[in-house]
């Protein structure tokens, strides 16, 4: 069964090799936005099992988006991405998801 | 009382890619051990040999501390920066990534194989502006020594990172003691053996072993071996 991750941050070529990345497995489907309310409506249409939260979102933005995200689906999990499409992202997609 | 955690170096991941042979202390890539996860904010060791000329082509970093050692050879960098440099054995390069860097790597010797340590920290600050520094080192300082090589302080020896972090390199004498006292309380320290065997805490370590200690003000240290080389990583245990 297919994990539908949700990948948000500010930089438009990190934002790229996310969207890459996470279709490049068959278990997994991304969709990669630099915009919080394009998030937030994608959220309102899709079933998404995981949001990633990348560079550039400062402490105001995150705590809204969490809050927002979180009212519409309140199991969802949300998560901080670290490196920008790095080595990092198998395991903090795996951590998350288990 | 302290902790600690020992990885052999037999218990790392491993991928052969040809052109490159990576081993991974914590999990990366492909390579995903729960268990290996991370060390404090110590979330990356990578011990990399690339073949002469080959290397990493532009690819993006963000929200990392990367500092890279090369232990052998040479690596040519370059970055969206503007940062185009070569940094060689005996120095140490770091970058913030903070909002958002790309930058290339590559053995910048076409008959000569680059071995080197890439090593990520969570940082202290998210977002940070970008920025890049590297530094040549005075290799006999840490003669029996352990010499800082990164700090928090930029107006400290080394380079410096956003991070409560010290690293520290020593090349020591066989026989050769001392205590290692750890900078600052809730930090441990994670020592990555780079050559020959040495006793810390009791504990017995031979080449490319990883020992991360904790709960504790300092560690114990002694060289076995007459080629001892190690690296500490003294780092804060909760992400901050």
């Amino acid at each position: 069964m297919q994990t539908t991750i949700l990948y948000i941050g500010r930089d438009t070529e990190i934002t790229t090799v996310m969207n890459r990345l996470l279709n490049a497995r068959p278990e997994w489907k991304g969709i990669c936005v630099c915009k919080d309310d394009e998030a937030i409506g994608i959220c309102q249409t899709h079933e998404i099992d995981l949001v990633l939260l990348g560079n550039g979102i400062d402490a105001i933005c995150e705590k809204a988006l969490r809050a927002k995200l979180t009212e519409l689906k309140p199991a969802l999990k949300i998560i901080q991405h670290y490196g920008g499409g790095s080595g990092l992202l198998y395991g903090e997609i795996m951590t998350a998801l288990n | 009382m302290s902790q600690f955690i020992l990885h052999k170096e037999n218990t790392r991941g491993h991928a052969n890619h040809g052109w490159l042979d990576a081993h991974h202390s914590f999990s990366f890539a492909n390579y995903y051990n729960p268990e290996r996860m991370h060390f404090g904010v110590l979330r990356v060791l990578n011990d990399d040999s690339i073949d002469g000329g080959m290397g990493f082509g532009a690819h993006p970093h963000d929200n990392m501390e990367i500092i890279t050692i090369p232990l052998a050879g040479a690596i040519a960098h370059k970055d969206s920066m503007g940062n185009s440099a070569t940094i060689k054995n005996g120095e140490i390069q770091v970058m913030s990534a903070g909002t958002g860097v790309s930058h290339s790597e590559f053995n910048a010797n076409a008959d000569e194989q680059l071995n080197l340590l890439q090593i990520w920290l969570f940082p202290n600050k998210k977002n940070v502006t970008p920025r890049y520094d590297q530094q040549t080192l005075d290799v006999a300082v840490r003669h029996n020594n352990f010499q800082q090589i990164l700090s928090p302080n930029p107006d400290d020896a080394g380079v410096w990172i956003h991070q409560d972090a010290w690293f520290s390199l020593g090349k020591f004498d066989a026989g050769f003691e001392t205590e290692y006292k750890i900078k600052k309380e809730g930090n441990g320290v994670y020592a990555f053996i780079i050559n020959g065997e040495v006793t810390i805490n009791g504990q017995v370590l031979s080449k490319r072993d990883g020992l991360g200690v904790w709960d504790t003000d300092s560690i114990s240290f002694k060289a076995n071996t007459a080629d001892a080389e190690v690296l500490l990583m003294d780092v804060p245990m909760e992400l901050n």
